[in-house]
């Protein structure tokens, strides 16, 4: 079964034309990925429906633009694969 | 239909929101300046207008779905086919299924049948935000009682 980081590497690849090779759990998908918003979503679809959740995007902005968290704690890879565990986590708890 | 003004649905015909469906209607209209150049001597429905059909159809369900409190805005189209010519005169009959809700965004299926067959149809994308004005939110409630929207069924759902 591969890793949440695998899925996600894979999905971020094949959406964004990434060479997955490039792709790090410290890779920050926005400033090192490149990643805009509009592709954002696209993977944001893909990864709700990989794992079956929903990746509260509208919470984490918030949480960004109110200074209460910084963007390395959602959009580092890494980071991001901890919170998509914890989501999967809680939907099966 | 008003092609000049945007206004792309005539009514809503179905809204199921258990099933997260929508129908609606629209009738090209004979006249229209955009017929002038799209094409002269050979008027055609704009694909790119046809593909708005099926944008306004889908927000018109995302709207019902989040019971007027959100606004969806058109973020992308996937797998778009404009599979005919579409006239004027032609009736258009618009359907869409929520694919999914994500958090500000929605992704759904869209299709514009011509006398039971599908001419048109696509995977679209949409930023769901908060109405960014009170002016816009007045206006969607306005074009609401223009097309028929079965305000009931929200009530219900």
């Amino acid at each position: 079964m591969p890793s949440t980081f695998d899925t996600v590497a894979k999905i971020i690849a094949e959406t964004c034309d990434i060479p997955i090779e490039t792709i790090t759990p410290e890779s920050h998908a926005i400033n090192d990925l490149g990643i805009d918003s509009l592709d954002f979503l696209d993977i944001a679809f893909a990864i709700d429906k990989a794992f079956g959740i929903k990746l509260p995007l509208e919470q984490w902005t918030q949480e960004v633009n109110d200074g209460k968290a910084t963007t390395e704690q959602y959009f580092v890879m890494k980071n991001l694969c901890a919170r998509i565990d914890e989501l999967v986590a809680a939907k099966g708890a | 239909m008003r092609l000049e003004y945007f206004q792309l649905l005539d009514r809503i015909v179905e809204l199921d929101l258990a099933n997260r469906t929508i129908r609606t209607e629209a009738t090209v209209p004979h006249e229209s300046t955009i017929f002038q150049g799209h094409f002269p001597g050979y008027p055609l429905m704009p694909g790119v207008l046809l593909l708005e059909t099926m944008a306004q159809t889908s927000g018109w369900l995302i709207i019902a779905l989040t019971k007027f409190q959100r606004m969806p805005f058109l973020a992308a189209f996937k797998e778009a086919k404009l599979r005919t010519f579409i006239a004027p005169g032609t009736v258009l009959s618009g359907t869409a299924k929520l694919e999914h809700e994500g958090s500000g965004y929605a992704v759904t299926h869209a299709e514009i049948r011509v006398d039971g067959k599908v001419t048109c149809d696509c995977e679209i994308t949409f930023r769901v935000v908060n109405f960014p004005a009170p002016d816009l939110r007045s206006y969607m409630q306005k074009e609401a009682e223009r097309l028929q929207f079965p305000l009931g069924a929200i009530a219900d759902g």
